[in-house]
């Protein structure tokens, strides 16, 4: 095999090495081994990525047939710069955060289970990247199911015992997102006979006005089923005990690729494939996505204030984030879509490093409860500190990566005529501001309890991904080619194919 | 020596110096006279290299450094124009003094954590730095933000309940306000306008209605928290908690200059003195502005506690500032540039001289202060100047300012100006001198603390510093006058 193939086949590789990856790692025993093997898998991924959105912004969009099999009957994987980026967001993030795994698992997992977990690990990896990267709605289905499924098992494997109900209950809402994304797709099917997603979208264009209902019920169940996917408001509520009661690093790893994931596919649904054929604006889709945002924006800002399980917190904030990611969408002009995308980038950096830290504060401390935390922040400094700047990219601080996903989305509601919710962008970071700095205040200035007595800074392996990720949150906040740049490029393909 | 540097180079230097400080500091944690060393020494760079671009921009030179653009239309840029010249001189002078005085304070009041607090201290004079270089909004911004997250573990530095709630108050206000009001009118700013440099002349000029620039100057005049205009004024009440160095060079040099800096500079190089007049867009200003002066000034009136009356009196001060500026004569701008310089001399003298009396004496209420001038007359004879100053009497830096103040008023025929200027300079002396009064001529009660003398030498040394500071700016008003002409030139 000569090196031209291997750079052909990038876009297969980049799913069939981490399925592959995750049937090797069934077959070990030793926890530390499967960490290796995982690792390696994960660490391979953002080269192709790489790769990948190289060879997307040079020559354009790229079209594989799996198999040799010619679109619209073969599955096509369809690389172009949107899914390239999140392609490489997802895998680099994981990357970063390999290392802090194996401590971190070893520590909250039973000896003979560990494999078990990072098999799932990448399982649900290969479905992730297998979403962003298919161009077929059906596949596309089949990758949301192997990710889900293996989610599934991620958040059971939690310490505490109400892990598995957290697990049922996402599980009940996650098969009823699927339900309605098949649903969704089915009737797509019916209408253009197709499920490419190109095909099924030249194909609605020449739809005729008798089908014109079915293409608004299939938006319908496809917005629905994908909404419960990436917890937007108010079907979020499987989300918090999911991140709370989750292995300390599948809750950093999920927050950080899941969601952007599910986003990923909504952006898919709405703009290649909807927005090419009809008119969006007629249907006023749009207008219902930006009110569940804002509502999203405060309301679960607001019960992260009152939120005394850290996870817990964060994990209504990653509520309050897709919030803004969906907000940017719903603008749907260039630089609210810009902002999406870019918040998409910057809030997994942001939140994969705040999840590690409370990782690295169970392994230490035991607790991730706010009473139990006073004066950890002097106990483990170079933690806190990351915490500190993560925290402050999540408000959205000139100098961090989340006052540019901000400041697009206000350029986006400008742009609209839309002032007021400019106000409303800066306003719902100022809750931000009150559940950070809350936390804040109970790990520097109070007393130190009795959790945080014995703690210190994780060992370098968890300590050096933690301190990776929270500079990341400062240098994109100052360089922002990779991050805004791409995703300016990737809004305007979108908008450019609008109807 | 200095001088032979590109300016470029100085300002690059000037921004980097107090963060470099910060970095050392750390290092010679173990070593508390190297630790101070270091920061004395960082101070001292900071004002030469600050000092060698006085020069070139009195010259008419206005040297610029960096350009990281981080997005199309924001910018990390630096460039320095002559308002941002005097407050940075202001500020980095004042520095190597309070860097003095904070040692002895510091030491004499064996407080913990010496070593994150002069780290925070370097860290807030190099966001100052970086506010009064800062060529548009966004650099400004950004610094502004660093200036009030580096100060907030300066005011929570006592770690007591009275010290979070005041930090609370502080972080909340300031990060709240400037997230809330100042980035929108920044965004909006930049939709307008399609730029967010600092131009002289303004860069809004026939491209908002009258009413988007009123509402434009109304978040901006509230946004910036920092200059403390009524009802936005209580984090710096709340900010007292703060040991007394933090007080004086903080509260009444970097960190509300920085707020007045920011509303002058918006008001010359964003709106333009020409727009804002055409607009009758800022009447208003100046009623909240006057209001703030003399409601202040009332508060003060009422207070026991010294430094609370301190920042009562500096919440007022500020406000001048502010009225300067809505006056929109160019002859009340010049006022305004010099009573940024003129208070900030004069009030860190009477910070120094309440923890001055607090190191030596341990009191914090005037009312146990009879007869300690007796006591401490090096203290109490800086505090009068400061005093005197505050009032607006020659010969003292108030007075100039002052006088352009009310000079500028009159020419426009603002009455309400000229009313709380003259009205707040009776309340200013009806508070400032009954404490000279207390201090000197009262027969001291029956001392509990036994007796004490005067407060360590660093403190006295950095006081008279200023006290000689107050009334050099008086007789020697050359180059902030210069300096503040040359801000309006187009």
């Amino acid at each position: 095999m000569t090196r031209i193939d291997v750079i052909q086949h990038l876009p297969s590789l980049q799913v069939v090495i981490p399925l592959l990856g995750a049937v090797l790692t069934a077959f070990l025993r030793r926890g530390t081994l499967a960490w290796g093997l995982a690792a390696v898998v994960t660490w391979l991924m953002p080269v192709i990525a790489g790769a990948l959105l190289l060879q997307v912004l040079q020559d354009g969009p790229i079209s594989y047939h799996l198999g040799g099999w010619p679109p619209p009957w073969g599955i096509e994987y369809r690389v172009d710069v949107l899914s390239a980026f999140v392609l490489l967001l997802v895998s680099a993030v994981s990357a970063v955060m390999m290392p802090f795994a194996r401590r971190s698992v070893a520590f909250e997992i039973e000896g003979d289970k560990q494999a078990w977990f990072y098999t799932m690990y990448l399982l649900c990896l290969t479905g992730l990247l297998g979403i962003t990267i298919t161009g077929d709605a059906f596949n596309a289905f089949v990758f949301l199911e192997i990710s889900s499924l293996s989610t599934y098992v991620l958040i059971a494997m939690g310490r505490d015992r109400r892990a598995l109900l957290a697990s049922y209950q996402y599980l009940i809402m996650g098969t009823i997102g699927a339900t309605f994304y098949v649903i969704g797709i089915g009737l797509l099917y019916l209408v253009t006979g197709s499920l490419n997603m190109v095909d099924i979208a030249s194909r609605l264009g020449s739809a005729s006005v008798e089908q014109f209902q079915p293409i608004v019920v299939a938006l319908a169940f496809l917005t629905v089923g994908i909404s419960l996917k990436l917890a937007l408001f108010p079907l979020h509520v499987w989300l918090p005990n999911a991140y709370a009661y989750a292995p300390s690093f599948a809750t950093a790893f999920l927050a950080a690729t899941a969601t952007k994931v599910a986003v990923y596919l909504f952006l898919r649904i709405f703009f290649s494939i909807f927005g090419v054929a009809i008119s969006l604006d007629a249907l006023r889709v749009f207008d219902v996505l930006l009110a569940l945002s804002l509502s999203a924006m405060f309301l679960a800002s607001i019960l992260a204030v009152y939120e005394q399980n850290l996870k817990r917190m964060l994990a209504y904030s990653s509520v309050a984030q897709i919030g803004y990611i969906t907000f940017g969408l719903s603008l749907a002009n260039q630089n609210g879509l810009t902002g999406s995308i870019v918040h998409l980038f910057n809030h997994a950096v942001i939140k994969g490093a705040l999840f590690l830290v409370l990782g690295a504060v169970v392994y230490r401390a035991g607790s991730v409860k706010l009473a139990d935390l006073g004066g950890i922040g002097r106990k483990m400094p170079l933690t806190f500190a990351a915490f500190v700047v993560a925290g402050l990219g999540l408000i959205g601080t000139p100098g961090t990566a989340g006052f540019i996903s901000k400041w697009y989305l206000a350029l986006g509601a400008l742009d609209k005529g839309q002032w007021p919710l400019v106000f409303l962008i800066v306003a719902s970071s100022l809750v931000a501001l009150i559940y950070i700095g809350r936390v804040v205040e109970v790990a520097y200035f109070h007393p130190t309890s009795e959790a945080a007595e014995k703690a210190s800074d994780p060992p370098l392996n968890m300590l050096l991904p933690i301190l990776a990720l929270a500079a990341a949150t400062i240098y994109f906040g100052f360089f922002t080619e990779l991050s805004a740049g791409a995703a300016s490029k990737a809004a305007q393909a979108l908008i450019g194919g609008l109807k | 020596m200095m001088i032979s540097y590109p300016p470029e180079i100085l300002v690059l230097a000037a921004v980097l110096i107090p963060f470099i400080g910060a970095l050392l500091i750390p290092v010679f944690h173990r070593a508390p006279n190297l630790r101070e060393a270091v920061t004395l020494a960082t101070a001292g760079a900071l004002f030469l290299t600050v000092l060698g671009l006085l020069d070139p921009v009195l010259a008419g030179a206005r040297p610029e450094a960096m350009n990281i653009v981080v997005v199309p239309g924001l910018a990390l840029a630096f460039k320095v124009e002559p308002l941002g010249m005097l407050f940075a001189l202001v500020a980095s002078a004042l520095w190597i003094v309070n860097s003095i005085y904070s040692i002895g304070y510091m030491r004499g009041n064996d407080e913990p954590r010496q070593t994150s607090y002069y780290v925070c201290f370097a860290v807030a004079l190099g966001c100052t730095i970086g506010i009064a270089f800062a060529k548009n909004l966004f650099t400004l911004f950004l610094f502004y933000e660093g200036l009030t997250l580096s100060t907030y573990p300066l005011v929570t530095h006592k770690a007591t309940p009275d010290a979070i709630r005041g930090g609370r108050i502080y972080l909340l206000l300031l990060l709240g306000t400037s997230l809330v009001l100042l980035l929108p009118a920044i965004v909006i700013t930049w939709e307008l306008a399609g730029t967010i440099d600092f131009t002289p002349g303004g860069i809004l000029e026939g491209k908002a209605s009258g009413a988007v620039i009123g509402l434009l100057l109304a978040l901006y005049a509230f946004g910036i928290g920092k200059a403390a205009l009524m009802p936005l004024h209580f984090w710096l009440p709340a900010a007292m908690v703060a040991p007394t160095p933090v007080s004086a060079l903080l509260h009444a040099v970097a960190v509300v200059k920085a707020g007045v800096f920011t509303i002058v500079k918006v008001v010359v190089y964003v709106f333009g003195l020409d727009t804002l007049r055409g607009s009758d867009q800022s009447a208003w200003l100046i009623y909240v502005a006057g209001a703030t002066v003399v409601l202040a000034s009332l508060v003060a009136l009422r207070q026991d506690n010294l430094k609370k009356l301190l920042a009562y009196s500096t919440v007022s001060q500020l406000s001048y500032v502010v009225l300067a500026a809505a006056i929109l004569a160019p002859i009340s701008l010049i006022g305004a540039a010099l009573h940024i310089a003129a208070h900030a001399v004069s009030k860190i003298t009477l910070f120094f001289a309440a923890g001055s009396i607090y190191t030596a004496a341990h009191k914090t209420e005037i009312s146990e202060m009879k007869g300690i001038g007796r006591r401490m007359p090096w203290t109490m004879g800086a505090f009068a100047i400061g005093a005197l100053s505050m009032i607006g009497l020659p010969p003292t830096a108030g007075f100039l300012g002052k006088w352009f103040m009310l000079t500028g008023a009159m020419q426009t025929s603002q009455w309400f100006a000229v009313g709380v200027i003259v009205l707040s300079t009776v309340l200013n002396a009806s508070y400032f001198l009954p404490i000279v009064v207390t201090a000197f001529l009262r027969e001291p009660d029956d001392n509990p603390h036994g007796k004490h003398g005067e407060a360590p030498w660093p403190i006295v040394l950095a006081l008279t510093a200023t006290a000689i500071g107050t009334l050099a700016l008086f007789w020697l008003p050359d180059v902030p006058l210069a300096l503040a002409k040359s801000m309006l030139e187009r």
